[in-house]
């Protein structure tokens, strides 16, 4: 790799984000480089799904830059975005389901490089999730939990992403189905794919991923080496305890 | 020599942010400090303008030792720098907000017209032509950036640290930016300059610094630094260490 | 007992309700893909008669010929009526979207109805080909040959539109799209030329509806709103947003029309639509073939 590649391939700087008069972001800045696993951990409702969500180009900012390989993305619309291979795999999955596995993937591959290229990418997803194949032709809305996060970040796969952004893939799966997922991320991650992950299952993902931001209240209130994280004290207490903050919350 | 560290070092909790450096800089050059993030060069820039005071090692600047001396002093003595979050007053305008940075620093304005005469000169320099009456609120991010260089350069400084200026900018913004600091370094001001954007900072750079873990590892002119194989170990390793 | 009266309004039947299936087709398929009600669609039906009535009258065109210029034209005009006015409509968040679409299509309806009254004046208008009114006979059943054209016409539209949907990647991305737009977009697709492709395909069908009323029925510039009432019970029926479903709903309510005009007399025929229509809401409100 020559030095001239050594890009930030995504440069959030200083986004707002509003829901009308309601504020959901505070001049958040983030990077993700070039190949490179980032994960964006925090609690409920500080701010994660709304910082993947702007840099998809589904809520703009109305403050702030959104760079992608230098490209002001802000304000643009969500289809531009997937070209420059930015692709998001949304909270929920949100699937086609009244349309087939099959059709689900080719829907993931709708540009006009990645439709050229479908048939090889298609063999490659089947390939990481064998089940895909299996049940090519099936509505999507009839899958397990497990095999429709599998298809989501398949068909997100389909697009020849360069940084697939990930909003809580694990949320209402089982353990095991969870690390099956992360490794799929580890997989692709390692043929060059960078990765954003928003999750709240902050021990694996700090484990997975290179970098973390930690998200509070519509702010980043901590960035650094994953590593260093899993060790510093407050993340423990916060994102890494036995008790969850929420249920110690709830009590 | 303008600035001389000898083995700094600066440590967060037990974890070292910056590992015994030393680092020379001399009047009139651009000097270039990468690194992966979290290796240490903002801590240094912190050390430097005294915003931190280093656990071991000294800073010399124009041949005063200035180790542990406050922000307010080391500015005093000509250093001045860029934030990357810029924060101008809102309410003021651009004339006023370089004006207001004008009666601080190294040989600040002696009245408030002398002040506003001086800080017009520096507009114009950064580009801010006939704009001087704008308020610094509905200044886009590119010219809010230009203005914070405007007001680092009232302090009338020797050497001006730039925290990732070009932070947010796209690339035509980018090579205007790169512009106005070599034009900066012709007004006679050293600069050193962080930033994440590599190729621009090579693009620039007389020489270039490299961090990781806090250790300097690298230190030349930039294609000499762009073919070091710890260099290029220390970037790869971003993207493959896992 | 004598069956032949009920066959023969099971067949009538089964014509009006192709042409009930495929004006519903074209609406259906707008409010799916973009979440807009677009209450002129009747009138756009209209104008599919009177587009079809002029090139027979005017140059001598016969009215399944004239599909190939009726068909193209109302595309066309779909396009222009998304380029100019629904597109700022399809912008705005869910709750506005359906309010400023019923405003901006009713006050379409009274435009139409009106230019329609200047170019065509009020009169009713019917295209009177050299094979109206003949047809031919199986076992005393009559099958009129305008009618029965029609159907095939109908039923041709239909097939065409379906394999459009399912077998090109355009007719895909239009359902996933349909099915939730961020996702598409997501994919992307082009969301916003995504509408304006349904919305010009829904006002093309709304013209091959109008040129089948121009041959089997009557077109008048006031027909717009009763067409779109039909079109509606029939989306409702169906379920809002199932495309295909539609057209089966369209076939039911025309043969529970003839089977009410048989038992209880015409007068009746236009209450059984809305009959059938509050019933499905109170024991299936997502519809005959909706999806909850």
């Amino acid at each position: 790799m020559h030095i001239w590649a050594w890009g930030i391939m995504l440069d959030v700087h200083a986004i707002s984000v509003a829901y009308g008069d309601l504020q959901a972001l505070w001049e958040v800045s983030l990077r993700v480089q070039e190949g490179e696993i980032v994960v964006l951990i925090g609690p409920n409702g500080a701010g994660k799904t709304t910082l993947m969500r702007a840099v998809a180009g589904l809520q703009p900012p109305f403050r702030g830059r959104i760079l992608i390989d230098g490209w002001e993305a802000q304000g643009q619309p969500p289809h531009r975005i997937v070209e420059r291979g930015v692709v998001l795999v949304p909270e929920g999955r949100r699937l086609f389901p009244g349309m087939t596995v099959l059709e689900n993937l080719e829907m993931g591959a709708y540009g006009r490089n990645p439709r050229r290229l479908r048939e090889a990418t298609l063999r490659r997803v089947y390939e990481i999730f064998p089940v895909l194949h299996e049940r090519r032709d099936q509505a999507a809305g009839t899958l397990s939990g497990g095999q429709q996060q599998m298809l989501a970040i398949g068909r997100a796969l389909m697009s020849l992403p360069r940084l697939l952004l990930l909003d809580e893939p694990s949320l209402g799966l089982a353990p095991l189905v969870v690390r099956d997922i992360f490794e799929v991320l580890r997989q692709v991650n390692a043929q060059g794919v960078a990765v954003l992950l928003a999750e709240q299952n902050a021990q694996m993902a700090l484990e997975l991923a290179q970098r973390a931001y930690i998200l509070e209240q519509g702010r980043v209130a901590a960035e650094g080496a994953a590593q260093d994280m899993l060790q510093a004290d407050h993340v423990r207490k916060a994102y890494l305890g036995q008790v969850s903050p929420i249920v110690e919350a709830s009590k | 020599m303008l600035l001389t560290l000898r083995g700094v070092s600066k440590s967060f909790g037990g974890v070292h942010a910056v590992r015994n450096v030393d680092l020379q800089v001399e009047a009139g050059e651009i000097v270039g400090l990468i690194g992966p993030n979290g290796s240490g060069k903002t801590t240094l820039f912190n050390v430097v303008t005294g915003f931190y005071t280093p656990d071991a090692g000294t800073v010399v600047f124009d041949g005063q030792d200035i180790t542990g001396a406050g922000p307010a002093q080391v500015c005093h003595l000509g250093i001045a720098r860029t934030f990357q979050l810029v924060r101008p007053f809102l309410h003021l305008t651009a004339l006023q907000n370089v004006a207001v940075a004008r009666a601080y620093g190294r040989e600040p304005a002696k009245s408030k017209r002398q002040a506003e005469e001086e800080a017009v000169e520096i507009l114009d320099f950064i580009g801010f032509q006939g704009r001087s009456r704008v308020l610094a609120r509905s200044l886009t991010l590119v010219d809010r950036k230009r203005l914070e260089l405007g007001r680092a350069l009232a302090a009338r400084p020797a050497l001006l640290l730039l925290d990732e200026l070009l932070a947010g900018l796209n690339p035509s913004e980018v090579l205007a930016g790169l512009d106005l600091i070599r034009r900066t370094r012709d007004r006679g001001i050293t600069v050193i300059m962080v930033e994440h954007l590599v190729q621009a900072v090579f693009a620039v750079s007389d020489r270039v610094i490299v961090m990781s873990a806090g250790e300097k590892i690298a230190d030349g002119a930039p294609a000499a630094v762009a073919s070091d194989q710890r260099v290029i170990d220390a970037y790869l390793g971003v993207g493959h260490h896992a | 007992m004598n069956l032949e009266p009920v066959v023969q309004n099971l067949v009538f039947g089964l014509f009006v309700g192709g042409l009930y299936g495929i004006a519903a087709v074209g609406l259906s398929l707008v409010f799916g893909v973009m979440k807009v009600l677009n209450v002129a669609h009747g009138s756009l039906v209209m104008l599919g008669g009177y587009a079809t009535y002029w090139a027979f009258t005017s140059y001598g065109i016969d009215p399944f010929l004239a599909l190939a210029i009726t068909a193209p034209l109302l595309f066309l005009l779909g396009l222009a009526l998304n380029l100019g006015l629904f597109r700022f409509v399809t912008r705005l968040p869910e709750d506005d979207k359906i309010k400023n679409s019923l405003l901006i299509s009713f006050g379409l309806t009274l435009v139409f109805e009106n230019l329609a009254i200047r170019l065509w004046t009020a009169d009713e208008r019917a295209v009177q080909t050299s094979y109206s009114g003949e047809g031919f006979t199986v076992a005393d059943i009559v099958f009129p040959y305008t009618r029965m054209s029609g159907l095939v016409v109908a039923l041709a539209a239909i097939l065409i539109l379906h394999v459009f949907l399912t077998r090109t990647y355009t007719g895909k991305a239009i359902r996933a799209t349909s099915q939730d737009w961020e996702a598409a977009s997501l994919m992307g697709i082009d969301v916003q030329r995504t509408y304006v492709l349904a919305f010009a395909l829904g006002t093309a069908l709304a013209g091959v509806a109008g040129a089948l009323v121009a041959v089997g029925y009557t077109v008048t510039p006031a027909i717009g709103l009763a067409w779109t009432l039909k079109a509606l019970v029939v989306v409702v029926l169906a379920g809002m947003g199932s495309i295909m479903g539609a057209f089966g709903a369209g076939i039911l309510l025309g043969e529970a029309e003839a089977l009410s005009v048989y038992a209880f007399g015409a007068s009746y025929r236009e209450v059984v639509g809305l009959v059938l229509f509050i019933l499905v809401l109170l024991v299936r409100p997502q519809g005959l073939f909706g999806r909850r």
